[in-house]
């Protein structure tokens, strides 16, 4: 599982030659004190509904996330994965998150199922409010017992690799009968069984019965993958998060498996959350994008905001950094210098100014805030800042 | 080139008059048997390539497209003699490789290097930069010992590394950096031809762009041949000025990058090409869905390999192979739909 990602191991390694053994230590100390008390409020036995109860703010959202900070206590400081991250999912809707790796899409994924690697990550701040028709609870405080009725019923995930997640020395058949009885305890074997071979068939496996018998080293990527989505909609979640689910994937089964998303949320009437760094995956699926950078939202918009009138910088960056098929093929590929900042130092201006071809001297300041462009679409650059006179300087 | 040649027996030369190929394929096979029982009896053989054919024009790339599992990457290992052939002939130059001697290959070597997808595991850790770029060169007495550090300084600055870069070791680069000193260390033995296997599949967007940026200079600057295995066609389409599309084992179309990817032939290709997603959410293109998965290598299926999926699969399909033919000029498919129309 991607849960401190790649990137952020190879960071902490280069920082590890400049700290000595006494700061690493005290560091580590320090960390331990504060998640210890993270996980004193977490473990605590009867925790009362009014604690994560809460309100919607507006109905016709699904969930909604809201100043979410993820952070990991690493020996050589704080991770800070996901910082202030805010965004909608409305029912029905399909919300696509688009970044590079490291920058928190994950992560933030990981966060709403609560599978965060604990005790160094932890939620310090932010509400996921999600509505499960008769309450509405915040993911962030729930208490373990209540998440695990939840994962699964209600939220389910599809993860990139089909091929490690799924139990090589197991059958297909009992490993989605396995999820089936946990979520519907009581069920008789017989209807587990024919409930399993519904769900293959619902994803498009033609010989579902004999997929059934088989072991996972059987099947090719994209048996493997519908597989994983027919267990993860074996529940009928409310929302289905898929993180990178055709990354794997050949073009031509990319386009099998994004068919099959889409006709399957129409069916069961459920949200999803997409993570990928595939531009043309998200263009295809969703209604609203989340363009991620460094741990922070740095614009959302619906699809045709944010692929028709672009704005942050590096939004345009990673769009024009990206061939084309039938684009002009003239002079050299746009590419962004520079890399990622490291994420245990983040600086306290703006993350993106040193990789910015469009940075002035406002950039130097404060983090930028929120911009409101339209009623949904969202930038945080100091260029779209209204008033005039500060443009100028 | 004729410097190199030396010590070369003539026998193996075979000198194309017309054009100016660095790279000649001809009904290129490698079969890989599998093998069962006591006696390791062969069973079957897994066709992983199957006649193929084609040539690299000298200072072009010819990209190379399908899907996982189509004999691209074995392509690419057979052309540098890492794998044996099974029949077929491969020239580099003009000379016939899988016919040379050990001590004459290793001659030959040094100007046929490769780049590998993953630049995590393809480093060794445990040697710093500046010895993994320099090692071959040393052994190869590409270059005189007072010359020897700046010539690897200038190779690792056109690679956009920095010259402080190599006392350090692998791990404290980042992916892409990684992935430059993978094409500092084929660049430095000063080579005619790169197989790049998948180089940029595993970077990020934006990383992506610098290394194909940094692969299209250094082709203009030392006139490289590439053969770039991709699966990605917006890269390959940027990058190519041929393209060729592969389908278990088998090409089956083949032409330079314009005319394929206005117009594509072979149904296959047009699968491929329609898989693409677009990044503008209004444009909803007509998506042809292929049906179920490439089948298994070892077990093809008879006539045309890919009548299990096609859409305009014939009668003659499920019998007969197709033949590559000439469509129109230098566009080569190998589809019975096109073998009626010359007929």
């Amino acid at each position: 599982m991607k849960v401190l990602g790649k990137e952020d191991t190879n960071q902490e390694k280069k920082n590890v030659n400049y700290l000595t053994a006494k700061e690493v230590r005290r560091i580590s100390r320090e960390n331990r004190k504060t998640t210890d008390e993270f996980e004193k409020t977490r473990e605590r036995k009867n925790v009362s509904v009014d604690e994560y109860t809460t309100i919607m703010k507006n109905n016709d959202n699904l969930m909604e996330v809201e100043n979410l900070h993820t952070y990991f206590f690493t020996d050589i400081g704080i991770v800070k994965s996901v910082s202030g991250v805010t965004f909608d999912v409305p029912k029905g809707k399909t919300v696509g998150i688009v970044g590079e790796s490291g920058c928190g899409k994950s992560v933030t994924s990981l966060s709403i199922m609560q599978l965060v690697q604990r005790p160094q990550g932890q939620i310090v701040e932010g509400q996921i409010r999600f509505d499960f028709d008769e309450y509405i609870y915040d993911l962030a405080k729930i208490p373990n017992e209540k998440m695990q009725q939840i994962r699964g019923n209600e939220i389910s995930m599809i993860f990139q690799e089909p091929m490690t997640s799924l139990n090589p020395v197991f059958r297909i058949g009992l490993q989605v009968d396995e999820v089936i009885e946990l979520h519907n305890h009581g069920m008789s074997k017989e209807k587990i069984k024919n409930r399993t071979i519904e769900m293959l068939d619902m994803v498009g496996i033609a010989n579902s019965e004999g997929v059934y018998k088989m072991f996972p080293h059987e099947l090719s990527g994209g048996m493997r993958q519908r597989v994983m989505i027919a267990m993860a909609l074996s529940c009928d979640p409310k929302l289905i998060i898929a993180d990178e689910p055709t990354t794997a994937l050949d073009v031509t089964i990319q386009a099998q498996i994004m068919d099959l998303l889409r006709n399957l949320k129409n069916k069961i009437n459920s949200s999803i959350m997409l993570i990928t760094h595939d531009l043309g995956v998200i263009a295809e699926m969703a209604d609203f994008v989340v363009v991620m950078y460094a741990g922070k939202v740095i614009e959302k918009g619906t699809a045709k905001e944010i692929f028709h009138n672009p704005l942050h910088p590096y939004t345009v960056g990673l769009m024009a950094s990206r061939p084309k098929i039938g684009g002009l093929k003239a002079g050299k590929l746009y590419s962004i210098p520079g890399s990622v900042p490291n994420p245990v130092d983040m600086p306290d201006y703006c993350y993106f100014k040193d990789r910015c071809n469009r940075s002035m001297k406002k950039c130097n300041g404060a983090y930028p805030p929120e911009i409101y462009v339209s009623d949904t679409h969202m930038v945080a650059c100091y260029h779209y800042l209204d008033s005039e006179e500060e443009k100028h300087d | 080139m004729t410097e190199r040649a030396n010590g070369i027996p003539n026998i193996y030369k075979h000198k194309n008059e017309v054009e100016d190929y660095v790279i000649e394929v001809k009904n290129l096979k490698k079969y890989y048997p599998v093998s069962s029982g006591l006696f390791a009896k062969v069973k079957a053989n897994v066709k992983a390539v199957d006649d193929v054919s084609f040539n690299i024009k000298r200072g072009t790339t010819m990209g190379l497209v399908g899907e996982s599992g189509c004999g691209k990457t074995t392509i690419g290992k057979t052309i540098l003699k890492l794998t044996d052939k099974t029949e077929g002939k491969i020239f580099f130059e003009g000379i016939d490789i899988h016919e040379l001697n050990r001590k004459e290959l290793r001659k030959i070597r040094p100007k046929i290097q490769i780049i590998f997808q993953d630049p995590y595991s393809s480093l060794s850790p445990r040697m710093p930069v500046g010895e993994i770029i320099g090692e071959a060169v040393r052994d190869n007495k590409l270059i005189s010992a007072d010359k020897y550090d700046d010539y690897i300084s200038q190779i690792m600055l056109d690679c956009g590394l920095q010259v402080y870069h190599k006392e350090r070791y692998p791990h404290e680069f980042s992916g892409g950096q990684r992935q430059r000193i993978c094409i500092a260390r084929a660049l430095a033995l000063n080579p005619d031809f790169i197989v790049c296997d998948e180089p940029v599949s595993a970077l990020d967007v934006s990383i992506q762009a610098q290394i194909i940026n940094l692969l299209k200079e250094l082709q203009d600057k030392y006139n490289l041949t590439y053969l770039f295995i991709s699966h990605d066609l917006s890269v390959v389409e940027y990058i190519s000025d041929t393209v060729g599309v592969m389908y278990l084992g088998n090409l089956v179309e083949y032409s330079d990058k314009e005319t394929i990817f206005s117009n594509p032939l072979h149904p296959y290709t047009k699968a491929l090409f329609s898989a693409i997603p677009v990044s503008d959410p209004e444009i909803k293109t007509e998506r042809i869905i292929l049906e179920g998965s490439i089948p298994s290598p070892a077990n093809p299926p008879s006539g045309c390999k890919f009548h299990t999926r096609c859409n305009y699969c014939m009668d003659i399909c499920k019998v007969e192979i197709p033949e590559m033919v000439e469509v129109e000029n230098g566009h080569m498919t190998a589809c019975h739909l096109y073998h009626k129309k010359q007929t």
